[in-house]
């Protein structure tokens, strides 16, 4: 194993953890779709990131921050629903992103390219994985509260508007430092998908949360274990470990989905 | 509390009409007086030109229970969401120093597989085991085991008591209450109105809620306050839903019949 493999395993495996515990407190309906298409709004950053030779994290990560501002702003103004304005800065964002980001890297955007993930980058995910690890836990019972009820939530002092942004930020980190492992469309499904498989088997909260780590972390290990016997057999390019990874996170739901209809 | 005890209740309340019409609190703070609790002056809430509460004012003393009523759209739920300081509105809502709020919503819809127990419920409200169990025990939930229940997966009425063994964690002088008959079935009615007695017995609060039960009104509230936007009617139960009373605030024809024994 060499050693731009071994840093491309502990990015994703990080990432993969952070991306699962972030994505279990999507269980709010409101937000799952805004999840969903958030990190495609990185797309216009990654371009510029990549016409003008800036780190394509940071440019997604600019990119991101002032789509979500965006979006929290007009809800604040509007009446319109998050999910209206998501899904037209959403469509905005791809579109802006297609003119912009060179059509040869278009796909590494959309799927990401592991190979293209250097030490400093590995450094920063593990770094921001940690950070969003952190600030999740410090937010996640306020979260699941005004889940549950926002008046409850209100009454006890909760700024839902407040955790609500500090919530999208974070996803906006997770996806930002993710991106060169699985591009915008599989880092929405490294949130999404194991925080799905946990919720079928979990009773609780606790259960829930470190589930969504596990099966994020495990999809990451997986997906890099069985990259070299699908490499060998179908000659796949590195890139590709990204779907991979998404891959193995489905299998995970399946085996949730059958122990859910065992219970 | 058995049907005996009710009717005698009710007809309590009824001694009261004897009495100037000046409504006595239930538990008048000896020596200090009848300190108030609440004070709303002018308050009105707006969701864009409609004004859902108009121009509102009415005194909470302490102690004192109060209903609200009105009709469907009446502005009872925003009226307690302004009180609760968490709808903007405009006017003046001043609660006392001392008072301790808590609210126990309209029914909340969890789904079925929201990985969430009871105990992590309560946890949310800074409430450790124990005093998730003390609480529990006081709306007689008292099988250990509860705790450990997904949220989504009680029944409705077992639902409601979590929600008011919620309210009173940390001990609250005032509840609001959000309809808690609603949704309930008939059998539990009976409970969340003793429910209600038990617990302004033992913990001495005031307890405001919106209503549709005049069992309920007659029965435990010292005042009752109609509400269709405006102040319809507001003083005890007897004095402010008399037929003149009910006609105005939900049209001719309907009046509520005591039976009389």
């Amino acid at each position: 194993m060499n050693t731009s493999y071994f840093i491309s395993l502990i990015t994703a495996i990080f990432i993969g953890g952070a991306a699962g515990y972030v994505g279990s407190l999507m269980a709010t309906k409101k937000m799952s779709l805004v999840g969903d298409v958030l990190s495609h709004i990185a797309l216009p950053g990654i371009g510029l990131g990549l016409l003008y030779g800036v780190n394509i994290s940071l440019g997604a990560l600019a990119s991101l921050v002032l789509g979500i501002l965006l979006i929290w702003i007009l809800s604040l103004k509007t009446e319109l629903s998050m999910e209206s304005l998501v899904g037209v800065v959403f469509v905005l964002s791809l579109a802006v992103g297609f003119l912009i980001t060179p059509e040869e890297e278009l796909l590494h955007s959309l799927f990401g390219n592991i190979s293209a993930v250097a030490m400093s980058d590995a450094v920063a995910a593990v770094f921001i994985s940690v950070i969003v690890f952190i600030a999740a836990r410090m937010i996640y019972s306020k979260m699941m509260l005004a889940y549950v009820s926002e008046d409850l939530a209100l009454a006890s002092g909760v700024k839902i508007n407040k955790y609500n942004l500090i919530y999208l930020f974070l996803i906006a980190a997770v996806v930002a430092f993710g991106i060169k492992v699985g591009g915008t469309l599989l880092t929405s499904a490294m949130i999404i998908v194991p925080a799905a498989a946990a919720r079928n088997v979990s009773r609780n909260m606790r259960q829930y949360s470190w589930l969504s780590v596990i099966v994020g972390v495990a999809s990451a290990i997986a997906g890099f274990a069985v990259f070299p016997f699908l490499a060998a057999r179908y000659g796949l390019s590195v890139s590709a470990i990204g779907p991979v990874i998404i891959l193995a996170s489905v299998v995970f739901f399946i085996v949730s989905l059958v122990f859910k209809n065992k219970q | 509390m058995d049907f005996q005890d009710n009717q005698n209740l009710i007809e309590n309340k009824e001694e009261k009409l004897l009495e100037p019409v000046v409504i006595a609190p239930r538990h008048p703070m000896s020596g200090e007086g009848v300190g108030l609790i609440l004070e709303v002056k002018n308050l009105t809430v707006s969701f864009g030109e409609d004004k859902v509460v108009d121009n509102l004012s009415f005194n909470l003393k302490k102690g004192e229970n109060v209903a609200i009523m009105g009709p469907n759209g009446a502005g009872k739920t925003v009226l307690l969401k302004a009180l609760l300081g968490i709808l903007p509105y405009r006017g003046e809502i001043k609660w006392s120093e001392s008072a301790k709020i808590s609210y126990v919503p309209q029914k909340i819809l969890p789904e079925k597989n929201l990985p969430l127990s009871v105990e992590e419920f309560f946890r949310m409200k800074k409430a450790g085991r124990e005093q998730a169990k003390e609480a529990l025990t006081s709306v007689g939930l008292t099988d250990e085991r509860f705790l450990k229940k997904m949220v989504g997966t009680i029944s409705s009425g077992q639902l409601q008591r979590v929600l008011v063994a919620w309210g009173l964690v940390g001990n609250p002088n005032v509840l609001l209450f959000d309809e808690p008959t609603a949704g309930i079935d008939i059998g539990g009615e009976e409970t969340i109105f003793n429910l209600l007695n038990k617990i302004e017995r033992e913990r001495n609060i005031s307890i405001i809620l919106v209503t549709h039960d005049m069992s309920v009104v007659y029965g435990f509230a010292d005042s009752v306050l109609c509400l269709n936007k405006k102040l319809i009617c507001y003083g005890s139960p007897s004095e402010a839903l008399g037929p003149d009373g009910l006609k105005k605030l939900y049209g001719e024809g309907v009046t509520f019949y005591k039976h009389e024994h």
